[in-house]
């Protein structure tokens, strides 16, 4: 199902010169189910093809994992749908109406995208509250930023957040103290203090033991629903236990689609795992 | 939840500040008081040479404490800010030289001599209403914030960073270096502006005047300090500070990167342009070798040795390192410049959070606390 097959075209507004059509933020129009989709994109460096063609959809409210070998474009495909990397082909929308390839990265974050690195990116020299103080969904032009307060609402939010996370008690600690696990789980929180629709989470679990999986694991499963969550990860175990489904990409485009079962007795899945 | 962090009461958790203000408040009125009451025999009397010395470093350190707002909070490592405090210094000559008068060599009651010199007829438009110094006064902080936002605009937007972006500040102040040797360009080529007789009708040689230039200077810093530590305690200078840390982060939660360096850079280029405006009067010339790449430079020394990210080791750090200049360059001349070398090396070796980090080092020694982990980020 095609964005643009579903377009309801004679409601569309259109730009007078491009014929594109306008941005409209803070609209999310998911009515036909998708919340983000890519389409066709392609995406080079330097005559290496990081993203060959590639086509993906996220449901709105879905827990999707998306897996691959190194250099399949997995963290190419995040940036191309935060606004870091500009697709050279193809589209890639927010809801319906939100183009995401003309947008930068603070408006997408503006949206309803957030997003979690591959390498915990916290701010070390601030505490854990002000690490989530900064992230929280507000005011985030200069002047307001300036002259902002936390209100008992917003402080609330924040506790709620430290709690979920689980480092209520770090409170006051630079983040710079935490352990790695505990920076992973900070960035989460980060990224639930923006209130987003999609969560992006690039390997939430690189570096945690067991226990620290198990909770992550949960947590990322309690926000599905609520938020579509995209998690890629290598750690099959993790992915097996969190996935309802799962995207193989390989080569810079998806190579199997379906639940964990299906993709692992995938034939062109295994050949591409196990090798030729 | 008893305690909040952002609490903007400046001075509450502020040891270092509070110290720092109370020497400042102390000194503005001391010296006075010894340079104007106490008979110029006894030996508690403060020469005015010295009040004048004083009040050139005092307006350093609100250079430094500029360069320290972009530096060591938002890690804009610019190399070019001299440039401002130069700038807001010739916008402050051109108010001394149109106070001139007929007093000048030539007796021309429009003219600077210079442009006299020059073979000039009329004032050029750009010298239009210096004389007064309401309209001066709003250029010492529009030059250079116009200067800033222009260029910041241009090299933020590109995101252009790291030594990139120090590169191209110091292009910056040495193009200005070139045009304003420049006689075509009309500030005096070469010599700059001098000869200034007096400002706002007082003479500029006389005790009071030179006095409450220094008090004003303290002031000034005082203001600085306060303007700078209620923004770095504000919701925005957390924001500055994670920039610094984090850039990507910073932009992936939703803040446009580009706006906030922007603001820093135009703010701290406006209080450069003050205490230049502070320092011409007290020195009396203002040249383009103010716009020296090597002053940015050693203004960045000043910085490094005072202390990055405090404000007040900034300040502190123009006071030493200038005094140990105005020593050395009597005593020793030839070694000056090795010396400075000297200084720098070893503080990014051995103290690299300056003479500021060094003392809490040791205060947290002699208390036997560990040392903290987090340690800043080093450009």
């Amino acid at each position: 199902m095609r964005r643009d097959k579903v377009f309801d075209f004679v409601e569309q507004k259109r730009l007078p010169f491009s014929g594109r059509r306008t941005v409209i933020p803070g609209e999310i129009d998911v009515t036909h189910g998708p919340i983000l989709y890519l389409e066709n994109i392609s995406v080079s460096f330097d005559g290496f093809k990081a993203l060959n063609d590639l086509t993906l959809y996220i449901n709105d409210g879905e827990l999707r994992c998306i897996i691959g070998p190194n250099g399949a474009g997995k963290t190419t495909m995040m940036d191309v749908i935060t606004g870091k990397t500009r697709p050279d082909t193809g589209s890639a929308y927010f809801g319906q109406t939100m183009d995401l390839t003309r947008m930068s990265e603070y408006q997408i974050a503006h949206a309803g995208i957030g997003r979690k690195f591959q390498k915990p990116t916290i701010f070390p020299q601030h505490t854990i509250f002000e690490n989530l103080e900064l992230a929280m969904a507000a005011d985030k032009r200069v002047w307001p930023t300036l002259f902002a307060k936390i209100n008992t609402a917003q402080h609330e939010k924040i506790i709620e957040v430290m709690d979920t996370i689980g480092l209520t008690e770090l409170c006051y600690e630079r983040a710079a103290q935490l352990s790695h696990g505990q920076k992973q789980w900070l960035e989460i929180g980060m990224l639930l203090m923006q209130n987003p629709r999609v969560l992006l989470v690039d390997e939430p679990v690189a570096g945690m033991t067991h226990q620290e999986m198990d909770k992550t694991a949960e947590l990322l499963k309690s926000l599905a629903g609520k938020h579509s969550v995209v998690v890629v990860e290598h750690d099959m175990d993790f992915v097996r236990s969190i996935a309802s489904t799962v995207t193989v990409l390989h080569e810079g485009s998806v190579l199997a689609e379906g639940t964990m079962d299906e993709v692992q007795n995938n034939p062109k899945v295994i050949e591409v795992y196990l090798g030729e | 939840m008893a305690r909040q962090p952002f609490i903007v009461d400046f001075l509450k958790n502020d040891k270092g500040g509070k110290i720092f203000v109370s020497i400042l408040l102390v000194t503005m009125f001391v010296v006075p008081a010894l340079n104007l009451l106490v008979p110029a025999d006894s030996f508690f009397h403060v020469p005015t040479y010295t009040v004048t010395l004083l009040g050139k470093y005092l307006s350093y350190a609100m250079l430094a404490i500029a360069l320290d707002l972009v530096w060591g909070y938002c890690g804009i490592l610019s190399l070019g800010h001299a440039a401002f405090f130069a700038l807001g210094g010739y916008a402050m000559g051109m108010y001394l030289m149109r106070q001139i008068g007929d007093r000048g060599v030539y007796g021309n009651t429009e003219l600077p001599d210079f442009m006299v010199f020059l073979n000039w007829t009329e004032l050029p438009w750009y010298w239009q209403g210096f004389d007064m110094f309401w309209f001066a006064m709003i250029m010492v902080i529009l030059v250079p914030g116009l200067l800033a936002l222009v260029f910041g605009w241009l090299a933020f937007r590109a995101r252009v960073t790291g030594v990139y972006l120090s590169i191209i500040t110091q292009a910056l102040t040495y193009a200005l270096l070139l045009a304003f040797f420049m006689n075509e360009l009309g500030f005096g080529g070469n010599n700059g502006l001098t000869d200034f007789k007096d400002i706002l009708g007082y003479d500029l040689q006389a005790d009071t005047t030179r006095v409450s230039l220094f008090f004003l200077s303290a002031l000034f810093l005082i203001l600085t300090y306060f303007l700078c530590r209620f923004i770095i305690t504000s919701k925005l200078g957390r924001v500055v500070v994670a920039i610094r840390d984090a850039e990507d982060r910073t932009r992936f939660i939703g803040y446009k990167v580009e706006s906030f360096k922007l603001w820093i850079f135009v703010l701290s280029a406006m209080i450069a342009g003050v205490a230049g405006a502070l320092f011409v009067p007290q020195v009396g010339i203002i040249n383009p070798g103010e716009f020296s790449p090597l002053n940015s430079i050693e203004l960045v020394v000043w910085v490094a040795i005072g202390g990055r990210a405090t404000l007040y080791g900034a300040a502190l750090g123009a006071v030493i390192v200038n005094y140990s200049k105005s020593y050395l360059t009597a005593a020793f001349p030839e070694v000056w410049l090795f010396a400075l070398g000297g200084l720098f090396l070893l503080v990014t070796i051995f103290m690299p959070k300056g003479v500021i980090g060094l003392w809490n080092q040791m205060r947290l020694k002699l208390q036997g606390k560990k040392q903290p982990i987090a340690e800043n980020k080093i450009e």
